[in-house]
């Protein structure tokens, strides 16, 4: 048990709680909320276990799931992005992702903008497919995506340049 | 052998994803069908627990609007006892009103739920208070739900704006009825459908509870037509419901029990085996 266990299980909690309490009543517009505890997956430290990291990814989105009487949608969603980061990664870090030497903190901007962009595109495309599950609904499901990816994006990109720890 | 264990030690990432995809794919699929979710609801103690403390603090911001909706209730029930004072005699006992097989139980919305196309709301009594599923949930202005899980102090209920959701309908001037269904768009608005072309359907017409599911009493009210339209074949109309609840603001609300619902069910059984 070291500082980064700990600090997973803070983020895991606190990201829960702030999911439950209060970003699942934002409903902006009627129905966009934005699922900001997709960071728990985009911040996961790399050199991790992926076994480890697959299965604490689906046990957030039980978690979540489990509060929002949801069936397994977040737990799908969120799996899926789990398993599919290191390909990600690597498009996005290129090199210093060979090297596992990525720090969330100090990487640049514009490739960390891509990164949890698609991370997030991904994940909010799979949960409103499984949420809506008709084929006839697409616009719906289209439309319920771009909307949440953009409020989700943005916040998570606010909240990671507040809690960055940059030493200058 | 061994090259089965290699396989499973390479490729044990991927499997364990597949493992974990299938599973909530399960838990997915399972709430789409009605009342087969059994493990996944908000109504367990640790999430139940939660949303109770977080419906303390969150009740003070809606005190006023609350009272109001209550006093409006209050209002109109006074109505209803003063203006029928002049049938209300010992010697009237009026057979028709739903007092004698329905018995209400007051409880409050912990966490309520719109913005999904599955919206489950939680209500904070259980099968202690002797809540059990299929009962029906209304609130003051119209209906709200069906129980679908509970748990002991709390329960979930299928919202009308649910997706899965069908509850039997009809016009309030004529008996024509059809069912009602969400097409989990907004949440002012449900649809009816299967009501036959014949029926008189005007904008502006009451639509109220048929009773047929006995589930919820005869004319409990749901809403106003907005508008309506022919299906595909021209046989039934497709109508746009206008609820009277705002199911964006529910507080109070009231399970009903059908207490003879056992009897009823069983009579049914038995006519339909013969």
């Amino acid at each position: 048990m070291n500082s980064v266990t700990y600090a997973n299980m803070v983020r895991f909690i606190l990201l829960v709680g702030l999911q439950v309490v209060v970003l699942n009543h934002i409903n902006f517009l009627g129905y966009i909320n934005p699922y900001t505890y997709i960071l728990f997956v985009i911040l996961f430290p790399i050199k991790n276990s992926r076994t480890l990291f697959v299965f604490l990814s689906f046990l957030m989105g039980l978690t979540i799931d489990l509060f929002s009487d949801s069936g397994g949608i977040h737990a799908a969603s969120c799996v899926s992005i789990a398993y599919a980061r290191p390909l990600i990664l690597k498009f996005c870090f290129g090199t210093i992702y060979e090297y596992q030497t990525i720090k969330f903190d100090t990487v640049e901007f514009g490739s960390k903008l891509l990164y949890i962009t698609i991370l997030t595109v991904i994940h909010h495309l799979i949960l409103f497919s499984l949420e809506i599950f008709n084929i006839s609904k697409i616009i719906l499901t289209l439309q319920k995506t771009l909307f949440s990816s953009i409020f989700t994006i943005i916040l998570c990109i606010l909240i990671t340049i507040i809690f960055s720890r940059k030493t200058k | 052998m061994q090259q089965i264990i290699n396989f499973i030690i390479r490729n044990k990432t991927f499997l364990l994803f597949l493992l974990l995809f299938t599973l909530s794919l399960t838990f997915t699929i399972q709430t789409h069908s009605y009342h087969k979710s059994k493990f996944i609801n908000s109504a367990n103690f640790l999430t139940g627990g939660v949303y109770n403390s977080l419906s303390n603090i969150n009740n003070y911001f809606g005190l006023k609007t609350q009272n109001e909706i209550l006093l409006e209730e209050n209002s109109r029930l006074n109505a209803i006892l003063h203006n029928s004072k002049s049938v209300n005699d010992s010697s009237f006992t009026d057979r028709t009103t739903f007092n004698k097989n329905y018995r209400f139980t007051p409880a409050n919305i912990l966490k309520n739920s719109f913005a999904s196309s599955k919206n489950v709301l939680l209500l904070n009594k259980g099968f202690s208070d002797s809540i059990q599923q299929d009962f029906g949930v209304i609130s003051s202005k119209g209906i709200v739900g069906i129980i679908d899980h509970t748990s002991k102090k709390y329960a979930t209920v299928l919202s009308i704006l649910n997706t899965s959701s069908k509850i039997s309908a009809q016009l309030k001037k004529t008996n024509h009825f059809g069912t009602l269904t969400w097409n989990g768009q907004s949440p002012y608005f449900t649809q009816l459908i299967d009501i036959p072309k014949i029926a008189p359907v005007n904008v502006g017409d009451t639509i109220v509870t048929s009773g047929r599911s006995s589930i919820f009493p005869k004319g409990i009210s749901i809403g106003i037509i907005h508008d309506f339209k022919l299906d595909a074949a021209e046989n039934y109309y497709e109508i746009n419901i206008k609820l009277f609840n705002d199911m964006t603001n529910l507080e109070h609300v009231y399970v009903i029990e059908n207490t003879d619902i056992q009897e009823i069910t069983n009579l049914l059984n038995t006519s339909q085996n013969e």
